[in-house]
């Protein structure tokens, strides 16, 4: 047993500390701070500035532009990041798509589009779930029927985060109707430009529109597009899924949801003394500090296994519902620590360059929404009970 | 013991659930379309909805705890964000302490003709009721106040806002607080409104050098925190009656959902381990009911007694709030995260609650004092 990182670990942090030191604009890192929405443009500055160092998808091999970081470095990337307010990274490309392509897809496939993911050409997003098709997502309908050197595909995906923003999605279709319903299951790369797809907000609990409809009514996908074999996209996505819930315990995001907390809380007062001082808020936030420090450590110790080769199974499942549940409960304590001021609803203060003043005190403004709206965290990357389901049939045998 | 409604109440609630059922669009108020709808009002006035929260020496023909409890949990079934509570606790505070010139507006008030709010809670004081910085000084025979007043529900369509402020010593004194009935458009009050998260709106208000002549004041100098604490246990029993009639509401959302929602092949009621939770939600909301109905029965009892009920129910009420809001978010899956679905009007609603009069943790530190002492 040894806690400490070793010299290249503690000599990459200073790197990526004075890195974020230099290079983050505070523009950036105030509107995370604040819990302003980021526009298209904040998203593609940032991953444009991360990438002059090969760390947008740091993860990624050298040979196809990244730094070929290992877990641990991933983590202190993770975490360093999270603490400079730095804006996060989109996972569409750089954490689904390229593990897939560099896995399944074909070279001509790869030396396409693996660049183009880095240098911003290409915007993706994630057509896998369906009205019917959540937590049970192998019950999908939308079809891709062959039709020379073409797919044509038909049907509906939901919940697809910045469909709005995107260019290309990477969507499971249904391409076989014989044998057991994860058997028919292809994965298909669609041009979002085609004819024939529509995309359609959805506006959630907090007002905002992070999520879509796409809409495809006869679209025509090259078949060059198909990635791995036919039918076999039952196999990638679960490899994707397992990807998605790296890093999916968000220390970082917990961490950083932390020290806000503290901070609020030691400027709100109650009978005329600090929050914080309080003893019942003060167990409140110790309680979830107590849970947040187990967790980094168990966080580590998957990801040094994972370093060593053994893929994460149950274990990911565990970080998946821990993380989620820590990061919801100090939202929830958030915004009970703004009190009254929790209550107005100015959504235009939200966005940054708006001239409307937030009502109260500016953090304030964005706790509520972030409450309801992290709601989804238990609820997406495979719903915390699909994950229970996943760590007793891999433990217990269920 | 009897824990049936008498026959006018049941009327009432009746009438009332098929009204509100009929005019409210939880949509649209989570859309933010309307704050809340004047034909609403209208007809809360016209069925005697307001008048029940009087009582018949004051024109009205209820105000007992009970009532309250009936009216604010249909309110809270249909998500309604008509501002019932500001008439409540102004109206309230003028029924009790006011001179028959000031009582003789609560006619226009049960009639639905004008409207009303409590500006009281400032900014920094968050939960605590006898935290007021803002001060009234004499002058000649009136007034001069100076001060801000946060998150005012209904204080932009207000005609009237009861406000609070300090005549005598310092922030947190209970001793030294006096209300004045001030009319809107009064020059020297400045007030920016806004929506709330829940329905409705809000205000934050700012006086500087407000003139108000000597019969703005209502009752008497300094001595107006007793009428505050009781004005705000009403207001406490009627919110988490309002809260009940929101669980209520949700809890049905959601068993239709899970019996309809198929993953799997089956309906997701038919998943024990969402069961189990929805069953846990059911045993929690039968608390939740007893405990409004422990305070609705206690409000007229001694000061120590009401109190310790306000504590236990808005403590208990608090923590179920949140029970039910998250699980059935969660049993829902991404859907009741959507704005379109009208669940998130009424988690929303439900959620806020805990962002007045208190939260389930200032509520338990405040009962295990009341106990103690």
């Amino acid at each position: 047993m040894d806690l400490s990182y070793s010299e290249k670990h503690e000599a990459f942090r200073k790197d990526l500390r004075t890195f974020l030191d230099e290079k983050l604009p505070k523009r950036l890192s105030d509107k995370v701070r604040l819990g302003q929405r980021l526009t298209k443009e904040d998203m593609e500055e940032w991953h444009a500035i991360l990438q002059t160092r090969n760390w947008l998808a740091g993860h990624w091999p050298e040979e196809y532009g990244g730094s070929g970081w290992d877990a641990v470095e991933r983590h202190i990337f993770e975490e360093e990041t999270t603490r400079a307010n730095a804006p996060r990274i989109l996972p569409f490309g750089i954490m689904m798509l390229g593990p897939v392509l560099m896995k399944f897809g074909s070279e001509d496939q790869k030396a396409h589009w693996l660049p183009r993911i880095l240098n911003g050409t290409d915007w993706w997003c994630q057509g896998y779930s369906e009205p019917g098709a959540g937590s049970d997502l192998a019950a999908l309908k939308t079809t891709a029927e062959r039709d020379g050197d073409h797919y044509v595909v038909n049907g509906q995906k939901t919940w697809t985060t910045l469909a709005q923003y995107a260019d290309h999605i990477f969507c499971l279709v249904r391409t076989g109707k014989d044998g057991k319903k994860q058997e028919g299951i292809s994965f298909l790369l669609i041009d979002m430009d085609d004819p024939g797809i529509e995309v359609r907000p959805i506006y959630l609990i907090d007002g905002g529109a992070e999520v879509n409809e796409v809409w495809f009514k006869d679209v025509r996908v090259p078949v060059e597009n198909l990635v791995g074999e036919e039918n076999q996209g039952w196999t990638i996505a679960k490899y994707l899924l397992t990807h998605e819930r790296t890093n999916i315990a968000g220390v970082g995001f917990a961490t950083q949801a932390l020290e806000n907390l503290k901070r609020i809380a030691g400027l709100e007062h109650q009978a005329g003394k600090p929050l914080i001082e309080d003893p019942l808020f003060a167990a409140e936030i110790a309680r979830l500090e107590i849970q947040l420090m187990a967790m980094a450590t168990t966080n580590l110790r998957v990801v040094s296994a994972a370093a060593e080769g053994n893929a994460p199974g149950a274990e990911s499942s565990m970080l998946k519902v821990k993380g989620t549940v820590i990061r919801q409960e100090l939202n929830d304590l958030t915004r009970r620590a703004c009190g009254p001021y929790a209550m107005p609803f100015v959504s235009e203060a939200l966005e940054a360059g708006s001239n409307v003043e937030p009502v109260g005190p500016d953090y304030a403004a964005p706790v509520s929404g972030k409450y309801f709206n992290n709601r989804k965290l238990s609820i997406y990357g495979g719903s915390n009970e699909v994950q229970k389901q996943i760590i007793a049939k891999m433990k217990l045998g269920a | 013991m009897d824990f049936t409604l008498t026959e006018e109440r049941q009327m009432l609630q009746d009438g009332l659930r098929r009204m509100l059922a009929d005019k409210v669009d939880p949509k649209a108020v989570a859309r933010g379309d309307t704050a809340w709808s004047t034909e609403t009002w209208e007809a809360l006035a016209e069925m005697g909805v307001i008048g029940a929260l009087f009582s018949e020496d004051d024109g009205g023909f209820g105000g007992a705890g009970f009532d309250l409890m009936v009216v604010f949990e249909e309110m809270g079934r249909a998500g309604a964000p008509e501002p019932l509570m500001e008439t409540l606790i102004a109206g309230g505070l003028i029924a009790e302490l006011g001179s028959d010139a000031q009582k003789a507006h609560l006619d226009a008030v049960i009639g639905g003709a004008v409207q009303l709010a409590f500006a009281h809670s400032e900014p920094g004081a968050r939960f605590d009721l006898e935290r007021v910085a803002t001060e009234a000084r004499q002058d000649g025979d009136g007034w001069i106040l100076t001060g801000r007043k946060s998150v005012v529900a209904n204080g932009g369509e207000a005609d009237y806002i009861v406000v609070s402020a300090r005549v005598s010593g310092n922030t947190g004194d209970r001793d030294g607080l006096a209300l004045f009935l001030v009319p809107k458009g009064t020059e020297g009050l400045d007030l920016r409104d806004y929506p709330l998260t829940g329905g409705g709106r809000g205000a934050e208000i700012a006086m500087e050098d407000m003139r108000l002549p000597a019969d703005a004041l209502l009752g008497e100098a300094g001595h107006a925190f007793p009428a505050i604490e009781r004005a705000n246990a009403r207001a406490v029993a009627a919110q988490t009656a309002e809260a009940l009639g929101l669980m209520e509401r949700i809890k049905d959302l959601t068993a239709d959902y899970l019996q309809q929602r198929t993953q799997f092949d089956k309906p997701l009621i038919k998943f024990q381990a969402l069961a189990f939770r929805m069953a846990d939600v059911l045993i929690e909301i039968e608390q939740a009911r007893s405990a409004v109905i422990n305070l609705c029965g206690h409000l007229d009892a001694d000061r120590e007694t009401r109190e310790l009920h306000v504590s236990a129910t808005k403590q208990l009420v608090g923590e179920t709030a949140k029970l039910v809001v998250e699980e059935s978010i969660q049993m829902h899956g991404g859907i009741g995260i959507t704005q379109e679905y009208d669940l998130a009007h009424f988690a929303r609603r439900l959620t806020m609650v805990e962002h007045r009069f208190g939260d389930a943790l200032f509520h338990l530190g405040r009962f295990s004092r009341l106990r103690m002492a």
